[in-house]
């Protein structure tokens, strides 16, 4: 495995299935009356957040406190930053306090890939603007694994706002990487630019007519739309983008009862998800929450365990 | 004091061997190699095997100074120039403050002066504060001392097309030309930095398609059209523009267009890494634009190169992508770069060079002195470039105070051995002379 975890291209199959396995100790682990495994202890993890995240930040910060790690939680809103500050100078001071993994989210692409280039600690991108979000993809996948089995052939659906979704981008190599048959939907103006070409290249299809999708839908992942792309002219009311796009009471009637139903949170109900799929049984929801406390442990484990010993 | 020197056996415009004797700040005598006699104390340069072209011209200059000296000055930039081969440079008005009047035209033009390497030639800004709203005092800069000719609010675009208009139309009067930075804001704003691609989508960087570039410029060529004004295009980057840039000429449209080194070299894999080093406006692009504008640049349907050199603190470069200052140094590599990419590929010879560096930089800007053939009673304004120079571009042999190069460590072919700016010697042996 790699030293950082910046890209879902960082892993290869095998790493994924290393990863996978120890998140199913881990998911045990999340099961018991005393949680704490000492595998950290006395190692030092700086949960760096330019960007607001609740669910993702305390995903992390859980992970590495049932570890033994000693977690701390700095957000860049109102720090240096916003006086000016390179982000270079930034994460030089916050790593020379002594630390063994960043786990750093940004309003920027490509920013953990830079922090990894000035600092010696392991770096662990937990989103980059709308570039990445590699412990999601894992996430996900690792849920409709123990959903579905294995995910080769199988068709997981993607929906929602593929221009500007890290969520997507890590998906796409983390679920062609695992075999499965990937169809994106979204509207023409949510199409990530120069989709055609990508499409072709890494194997995954796209369409804009999610009715035509489900019906062979092995899986759906429905994105979340952001407030301020509802304004932004990229289509013209949620209205009309729940009918085109949402996935309605209606749609979800025509899913098989094993669809599991995924979404990343946090949900525009009747935006993206009507809430009966959004709480029906099928839905897989609350499941990537778990997963991904146990995902995260599993690589926090991987990246800083293995040099431990 | 009379700085008299004889360059034997140069090739001007990489032609025949030739003594070219230079005294009084002019071109006093050519002859064939071996047949001038050196006066008495005169420097004679052996310049065997080297290339003579008129002192190189850039239309499109940084300089930095006022506001961010710490990235450069108006001396540490003609340092730069003069290494680069220029004998003048048009340093752009999105200084701080803005070079917006004739006073502020004027200081630049004085710290040239000063500087005493380079013509350092005002350009003038079109709106105040480059706003894009109201004109700047376009006659009482082109009156000034300065006599500035060239008026850009280059680093933003002209947008409103009403101003745009006007600013054509009043130009007129003293033979002024708009230089253009086509960017159209509503298809590229501010945090667009990533040419609009699979690249862009795979990064997730906000795209800068070059359709915002194209509806510009064919807007702006039919503005030029119905005012019969002269509108000059900076940094072309797509083949959509070159189009459009062609059309017009054909239909006798008073337009010309620059092309920086960069595009003609650089492409948009580049920012894979996510290094600011090669984020620059307008970004770079795919090599299908590139080999176009290499035609375009061969053709004349692109007129000149220009460097966009746009020095920058290593500080305003060490954000994340987006957040990152846009913009890559020039001076120094931009006669390297050309050589290689379109006189080693056979594109361009050296008369082709001499045009697109120094011939219609030096007519677009209106300097008379300047991008002169080498004959006996022009200045003795000279560019000597060694053709066969391999060199390995190194960030930290530069004059400029910036290090945000995105050559380096790049092998190019050519290399500038000498610069005369009227008679005087500003560079010898690829040194800063004295």
């Amino acid at each position: 495995m790699e030293r950082h975890l910046l890209s879902i291209d960082d892993l290869s199959v095998d790493d994924i299935t290393t990863l996978f396995a120890t998140a199913a100790e881990m998911h045990d682990v999340q099961r018991r009356e005393v949680k704490k495994l000492p595998a950290l202890r006395g190692r030092t993890v700086i949960n760096l957040f330019f960007e607001d995240s609740t669910r993702t930040r305390s995903s992390f910060e859980i992970a590495g406190k049932w570890l033994s790690a000693d977690t701390i939680n700095i957000t860049g809103k109102g720090s240096s930053t916003s006086k000016g500050e390179s982000l270079r100078d930034t994460v030089l001071t916050i790593a020379s306090m002594g630390v063994d993994a960043l786990v750093m989210r940004h309003h920027a692409s490509g920013a953990a890939h830079q922090v990894a280039q000035w600092i010696d600690a392991a770096v662990i991108n937990a989103g980059d603007g709308t570039h990445e979000h590699p412990t999601q993809a894992l996430l996900d996948a690792y849920t409709l694994t123990r959903r579905l089995g294995s995910l080769e052939g199988r068709h997981v659906v993607i929906v929602g706002d593929l221009t500007h979704s890290r969520v997507f981008r890590s998906n796409i190599g983390c679920l062609t990487r695992l075999g499965a048959r990937v169809t994106v939907v979204a509207p023409p103006t949510l199409m990530p630019s120069g989709v055609a070409a990508w499409s072709a290249a890494d194997g995954f299809a796209t369409s804009y007519d999610l009715d035509e999708v489900l019906p062979t839908a092995d899986a759906v992942m429905m994105l979340r739309v952001q407030r301020e792309r509802m304004s932004g002219g990229f289509f013209p009311s949620p209205r009309e983008y729940a009918v085109g796009y949402g996935l309605t009471r209606d749609r979800l009637a025509t899913l098989g009862p094993d669809v599991p139903i995924c979404h990343p949170g946090p949900m525009n109900r009747g935006l993206e998800i009507a809430a009966d799929a959004a709480d029906a049984a099928q839905s897989a929801i609350l499941e990537q929450v778990s997963a991904g406390v146990a995902i995260r442990m599993s690589v926090l484990y991987h990246l800083l365990a293995g040099e431990a010993s | 004091m009379t700085d008299v020197t004889l360059l034997r056996a140069a090739r001007p415009l990489g032609g025949l061997p030739a003594d070219l004797l230079l005294a009084d700040g002019v071109i006093a005598e050519v002859g064939a190699a071996g047949t001038v006699d050196a006066p008495d104390g005169a420097r004679v340069v052996d310049a065997e095997g080297l290339v003579a072209l008129p002192g190189l011209v850039d239309l499109h200059t940084h300089l930095r100074e006022p506001g961010r000296e710490d990235a450069e000055t108006v001396l540490s930039g003609s340092r730069a120039a003069a290494l680069g081969g220029f004998a003048a440079v048009l340093a752009m008005a999105n200084t701080s403050p803005v070079t917006d009047t004739a006073e502020a035209a004027e200081r630049v033009h004085d710290l040239g002066r000063a500087a005493g390497l380079v013509d350092v030639v005002a350009v003038g800004a079109v709106t105040k504060g480059l706003a894009g709203e109201e004109l700047a005092e376009l006659g009482l800069m082109a009156r000034s001392r300065a006599g500035v000719r060239v008026f850009s609010d280059d680093g933003r675009c002209v947008a409103d097309a009403r101003v745009m208009r006007r600013a054509l139309e009043y130009v007129k009067a003293f033979g002024g030309v708009i230089s253009q930075h086509a960017q159209e804001p509503s298809l590229a704003g501010p945090s667009s930095c990533c040419h609009e691609g699979e690249l862009s989508g795979r990064l997730g960087l906000p795209g800068w398609p070059g359709v915002a570039e194209e509806v510009i410029v064919a807007r702006d060529v039919m503005l030029a059209r119905h005012t019969g004004s002269r509108v000059h295009v900076a940094h072309v980057s797509t083949a959509g523009s070159v189009e459009v840039v062609r059309w017009a000429k054909a239909q006798g449209i008073a337009v010309t267009a620059e092309v920086t080194p960069h595009h003609l070299l650089l492409t948009t894999d580049l920012l894979a890494g996510y290094d600011p080093t090669f984020k620059v406006n307008p970004p770079l692009r795919p090599s299908e634009d590139v080999e176009t504008l290499r035609a375009a640049l061969a053709d004349g349907t692109i007129d000149a190169v220009a460097t966009d050199h746009a020095p920058h603190a290593r500080h305003d470069k060490e954000h994340a992508f987006v957040d990152a200052a846009f913009g890559m140094l020039g001076l120094e590599t931009a006669l390297p770069v050309v050589a290689t990419v379109m006189v080693g590929t056979g594109l361009l010879d050296w008369a082709g060079v001499a045009r697109v560096m120094s011939t219609s930089p030096a007519r677009i800007a209106g300097l008379d002195d300047h991008g002169r053939d080498l004959v006996v009673g022009a200045p003795a304004t000279v560019t000597l470039v060694d053709p066969d120079a391999s060199v390995v571009v190194d960030r930290d042999a530069s004059a400029s105070l910036s290090r945000n190069n995105p050559w380096h460590g790049r092998t190019l072919t050519g290399a500038v051995r000498a610069t005369f700016l009227r008679g005087r010697a500003t560079v010898l042996d690829g040194a800063l002379a004295g």
